[in-house]
This record gives C-alpha cells, structure tokens and sequence, in this order.
C-alpha cells in the first residue's frame, strides 16, 4: 500500500535563515503542546543535514521493503484464489506447493524481520544518537 | 470414549475445567493485585508509565493479539476446511510487517498514550480527536463483539451450560473479572495478564504440536493423509478452495478478507496502544520482533492442530459438537490428553477471551478519557486524576456494554466478527496514519475526510451485505435488503479511505501546519521531545 503514500518531501536545505511561517495559524485550534518553552529547536533539527540523511535513509529503506512483501503476500493470495491447480501440484507426498508457499510467507515474515532489526541497528539507531545529542537530550 | 463424546457433545470433566480456569484468575488477580500500586497518574494508568522492555511488551503484543478467533477459529477453520483456514494464520502473521517497518517506532515516539495523540499532532486538535476517538470505540466494540460472543459457545462446550440463560451468566462473569483486571491493574496489571495467557497459550499449543507430529512419525505427508481421510471434504482440504472457491464472487471474498487481514493489524488502537508501554522506539521495535517470534510459532502450530483435529477427531464429530468448528481444538486436546488436558485448554481459551478483553476495555476507555474527556471536553486542561477517574467509570461502562452485547451476539460467527473488526480498522485508521506520518502536505480536513470516509463505508457495506440479510446465516432473517455481494468490505472501504483522505487534502484550502509537521517528522524518527 506503500504505493498509495505519496513521496517524501524534499529535503529543505535552503539558506540558514528559518523560513517564514507560511500557515496560517487561523484554523488552529489548540497545538498539543502549546507552552513548552525552551523545548528543542525543530524547525532547525529538521533543516539539519543529519536529519535529512536520516529520514531518506529510513524511508528508501521501508518503502521498498513494504511494496516488497505485500505484492509478495498479493501474489500468493491471488495464486490461492485464481490457481488452484497450481497450487495443488504435489511436491512430496502430500505437501503440496500451496503448503510450501504458506510456509514460505512465514519464512519470509521472520526473514524480513530480521532483516530490519540488522539493518535498523547498523544504519539507523547510532544516528538518532547522534541528533539526539546534538540537539542536547540525553538518549538514554 | 469416541461414541460417548459423539453421542453427548459433552466432553471432559466441567468440574475440573472450571477449577484450572477458577485457578488462572485468582493467580492473575493476586498478580495484577500485586504489581498494580496505585495508578495515579495518566502514565501509569495508560502506559503503565513506559516501564515494560520489549521482550515483555513483545509477549504482550502476541497476547493482545492471539485472541480467541486465532486459537479456537483457526484450529476449527483448518480442522473443518483445511487450507483456506490457514490463509488466515498466513494474513495475521504477515500483517505485523506493518507494524515493525511502518508504524510501531513511528508511533511509540510521536504518540503518549491513544491513537488520537498520534492522528492529532499536527492537526486540529478537537474534531480529529473526536473522530479517533470514534473509530476506537466502534473497532474496540466490534472486537469485544467477537470475543464474548466466542465465550458463550466455549462456555456451551466446556462446562456444559447449555441453556441461554446459564451462558448469559457465565458471559457476565467473565465480563466482571476482565473489569476487575481492569479497574486494579490498570495497562500494568492487563499487561502482566497478558504475558501470562500468552504463555501458557504458546506452550499448550506447542506442545500438542510436539505430541502430534510424534505420534505422526515426524511425517507432515502423514499427517495431511489422515487429515484428508477423516474429513468430510477429502483431500480438496489440502487444497486452496474448500471454502472460498465455489463461486467467483466467494473468490473476490476472500481477497477482501485477506487485505483486510495484512491491513488492519497496524490499525487495530489496542495493539497501538501497547507501543506506548515501552521506554524509547528501540524497544518498541523489539516488542514488534518478539511478537513476530511467538506468533510465527503460534500460527505455524495451528495448521498441525488444525489439520490433527481433522485426523484424530474427524470432521463429522467436530461439526457436531456444540460449538461447532470453534470445538475442533478443545476435541482434539481430550482426544490426545483426556480430561486433565482438556481441563487446561479450556482455561486457556477463557483466559484468552478475558485477556484481549480487558486489553480492548482499557483501550476504549483511555480513548474516551484521553481524546474525549480531557481534549475535548476540558481542552487539555484535565488534571490526571480526573483523567483516570474518568477511564476507570468508561472502563465500567464499556464493560457493562460489552457483556449486554456478548449476551445479544451468543451464536454469532467469532471469526467473521474479528475479520469485520481487522476491516474497520484498516479503513479508518491505516490511511491516515501513513499519511499524517509521511505526507507533508496531509492536513485536518484528508484526516476527517479519510477516517470518516472508511468507518462510513465500512458500515455502510456490512449494513447491505449479506452478513446483514439475504443470506441463510444472517443476523437478520426474512427481509433481503443486501445490495452488496461480499461479506468482507475491505476491498472497497480499504482503497476509499485512501481515496478520501487524499482527496479531502487536496480539495481543502486550508494549509498543512508546516511547523508542527517538521516537529512531528524530527519527533517520529527521533523521539525527540517525548
């Protein structure tokens, strides 16, 4: 369904200065948390280079991935639904390849999974560390 | 043995699965009773103050989510059609990719403690809350739906109360422990619930898998022969079809269902909520790891119990049995354990029934408390206390509501009220959470338009399916008024809440917040500012 989202905003690097409001604040009613004074600086966090880096990085990465298994997991619902005799052709004795390709969706779930937690690990968590000391919040 | 139980649909002992059952909720009550505190303030109510690891929260998830129409309606559903039961586990397994690449860190990080928080960042506060806060309650309420109406046919099966009057009863009880749970414990107390039932869930079904690929000689093909001998279906039940493919329209059906399956888990507000009851987005990607974990070994276990009650207790038996196909898992444990195993399975069932319960009741109720009481009503100046007293009277209430409308739904289809639910949730929250997480330009107007748009359609297609009229097994008989042909509405609601959502941005002159869209960006991926 990732197809449906549209894509992601460009990074904003322009000049330093911080753009202009350019909503209109009129419709708003009350932000959620109105008041908290001296809270991080988004706006600047946002322009950041490390951030822009961040948010592509993450993005070409789950984008893809999540196309990638829903037309996997259509594929095989659209097979079970429309090719019966295929998926009825027997392997070995009674397995056939509707089963193996049941149990292959769950190879692939738990394969995904993993796939993410590694590439999360190594790409993503030492640079929200980064930007999180950056903007002077202890991570914890 | 075989003949007593085929002619009787009693089997076991009530006595002693009421016992082992008796036994699960006062340990879980002392638990909860002593792990609660006091669960002043909103955090601890809510998010059991963020306190959980991920392994914890993990195990939770897949208790939150393994609800009685996985354990009692898969098993049944493969037992009785075979494959097209398990395109059931497959869906619900696959979903929770969603969840880990999408959703769960995303959230943990922008929300606090409801799917509002999240939807209403960086939009108008009230009318979105307002419509979050809708869709909660109407997916909590169908969910809920579907879980006390699976505990009148355990109930019927299980400790032989056959008449409506008993099981309305024993429906109020199980009601009246799950607000108990609730009220004490609050997202602590349910959490610690919840970690119990999934484990004993996890260990009954794995080891009947054991015992039954043992006493199969460790041969599947074995297996899946016997399955297909003693079924009334033969060996189509190996197949894709059995139960969705006699006509093209049961096809396209069944389609629907499967999208609202792999959608809807990452709509579904209790299993969001959870996200919140962890430190920081690392453990809550972990929770989505160790969910993903225990339910592989769940799902993949009940296509053995499925087909093994299919060849052990056959068919014909299971279909005679109160209870149905919802009995193919109970049968099959005293065909394999007698009564002491029955006994256990029994509980099981029921604790899960209560377990998902009080998870959907403190959802709800911290829904209508946190977006509704405190946003709307007192526009974010609550204090925690009124806050929490407010939850705990909705918790009340909604589990009042719960057990009248278990009573009504006693009988209905456990399965097809869960896939309604998972359809709803995809429909009006998938969409919109995706955009408001990466659209920039997604503002007040996409959110309403796409909430609303899907909840709409949603209901308006169940309403003149044949789940309503113009089918033998519809809720309302005599009168056909059904327009629309599936009784699974993803297919279309899914796509026009989409639809809605991008069209109500586009259309609307009203401007993204462009700040608080950044904010919401940098706090999502970061968690900075949570």
């Amino acid at each position: 369904m990732t197809e449906v989202v549209p894509p992601p905003a460009r990074p904003n690097r322009g000049p330093t200065m911080a753009r202009p409001a350019q909503a209109t604040f009129g419709g708003i009613d009350t932000p959620t948390d109105r008041g908290r004074v001296g809270g991080p600086d988004f706006a600047a966090i946002h322009r950041g280079a490390e951030f822009t880096a961040l948010r592509s990085r993450f993005r070409r990465f789950v984008f893809p991935v999540s196309a990638l298994f829903f037309v996997w997991y259509l594929t095989y619902v659209l097979l079970a639904a429309y090719a019966k005799g295929f998926m009825s052709l027997r392997l070995f004795g009674s397995v056939n390849v509707g089963l193996v390709m049941g149990l292959a969706q769950f190879a692939s779930t738990i394969g995904i999974t993993a796939w993410y937690l590694r590439w999360a690990r190594k790409n993503i968590d030492p640079q929200v560390a980064a930007i999180r000391a950056a903007a002077g919040v202890d991570a914890r | 043995m075989r003949t007593l139980a085929a002619a009787d649909s009693q089997v076991g002992d009530p006595v002693l699965n009421t016992v082992v059952f008796a036994a699960f909720v006062v340990i879980t009550l002392y638990i909860v009773y002593r792990v609660s505190g006091r669960n002043s303030s909103t955090s601890d109510y809510y998010a059991a103050g963020g306190r959980f690891t991920g392994v914890q929260n993990g195990i939770a998830l897949s208790g939150d989510f393994l609800s009685a129409a996985s354990f009692l309606g898969i098993a049944g559903a493969i037992a009785i059609n075979g494959y097209d039961g398990f395109l059931y586990s497959i869906g619900f397994l696959v979903a929770w990719l969603v969840n880990l690449l999408l959703i769960a860190e995303l959230v943990r990080n922008t929300g606090r403690f409801t799917m509002g928080d999240v939807l209403a960042y960086r939009m108008r506060q009230r009318p979105v809350r307002a419509a979050a806060a809708t869709s909660t309650l109407v997916i909590s309420f169908f969910y809920m739906l579907a879980q006390m109406a699976g505990a009148g046919a355990v109930v019927a099966l299980l400790l032989n109360v056959q008449g409506k009057g008993g099981q309305a009863l024993v429906i109020a009880v199980v009601g009246l422990i799950m607000i108990f749970y609730v009220l004490v414990g609050g997202m602590k107390g349910t959490t610690w619930v919840q970690i119990i039932k999934a484990a004993i869930l996890i260990l009954t079904v794995v080891l009947m898998t054991v015992f039954l690929i043992g006493k199969f000689g460790f041969s599947i093909s074995a297996l899946l022969d016997q399955a297909a001998a003693n079924n009334a279906k033969g060996t189509a039940v190996l197949e894709p079809g059995a139960q969705y493919g006699k006509t093209q329209v049961s096809t396209l059906d069944f389609i629907s269902l499967s999208l609202a399956l792999i959608l809807g888990a990452a709509g579904l507000p209790h299993v969001l909520m959870r996200f919140y009851t962890v430190p920081n987005a690392r453990e809550a990607r972990r929770s989505v790891v160790w969910a993903v974990g225990t339910m592989s070994v769940f799902y993949g276990a009940t296509l053995i119990i499925g087909y093994g009650a299919s060849a052990l207790v056959g068919s014909e038996r299971i279909l005679g049995a109160t209870g149905g196909s919802n009995a193919a898992a109970p049968l099959l444990a005293f065909e394999i354990g007698g009564t002491v195993l029955l006994g256990i399975v029994a509980a099981v069932a029921f604790a899960t029934i209560l377990a998902v319960v009080a998870g959907l009741t403190i959802t709800a109720s911290a829904s209508f408390a946190h977006d509704v009481y405190a946003n709307i009503f007192r526009k974010g100046n609550a204090d925690a206390a009124s806050e929490v007293r407010v939850a705990r009277q909705t918790a009340v209430v909604i589990g009042v509501l719960a057990i009248i409308g278990g009573i009504l739904a006693n009988g209905q289809n456990v399965a097809f009220l869960v896939a309604l639910a998972f359809a709803f949730a995809a429909s009006a929250n998938l969409s919109t959470l995706l955009y408001s997480l990466f659209w920039k330009r997604f503002n007040t107007t996409g959110t309403l338009w796409g909430m609303y748009g899907g909840l709409g359609s949603c209901l308006l297609l169940v309403f003149f399916s044949p789940v309503m009229s113009g089918a033998p097994t519809s809720i309302v008989s005599g009168v056909d008024f059904h327009l629309f042909p599936l009784a699974n509405p993803g297919i279309v609601s899914i796509p026009v809440s989409f639809l809605c959502g991008y069209l109500g941005t586009i259309l609307s002159k009203e401007p993204a917040d462009a700040a608080k869209q950044k904010e919401m960006e940098v706090r999502s991926l970061t968690g900075i500012g949570r």
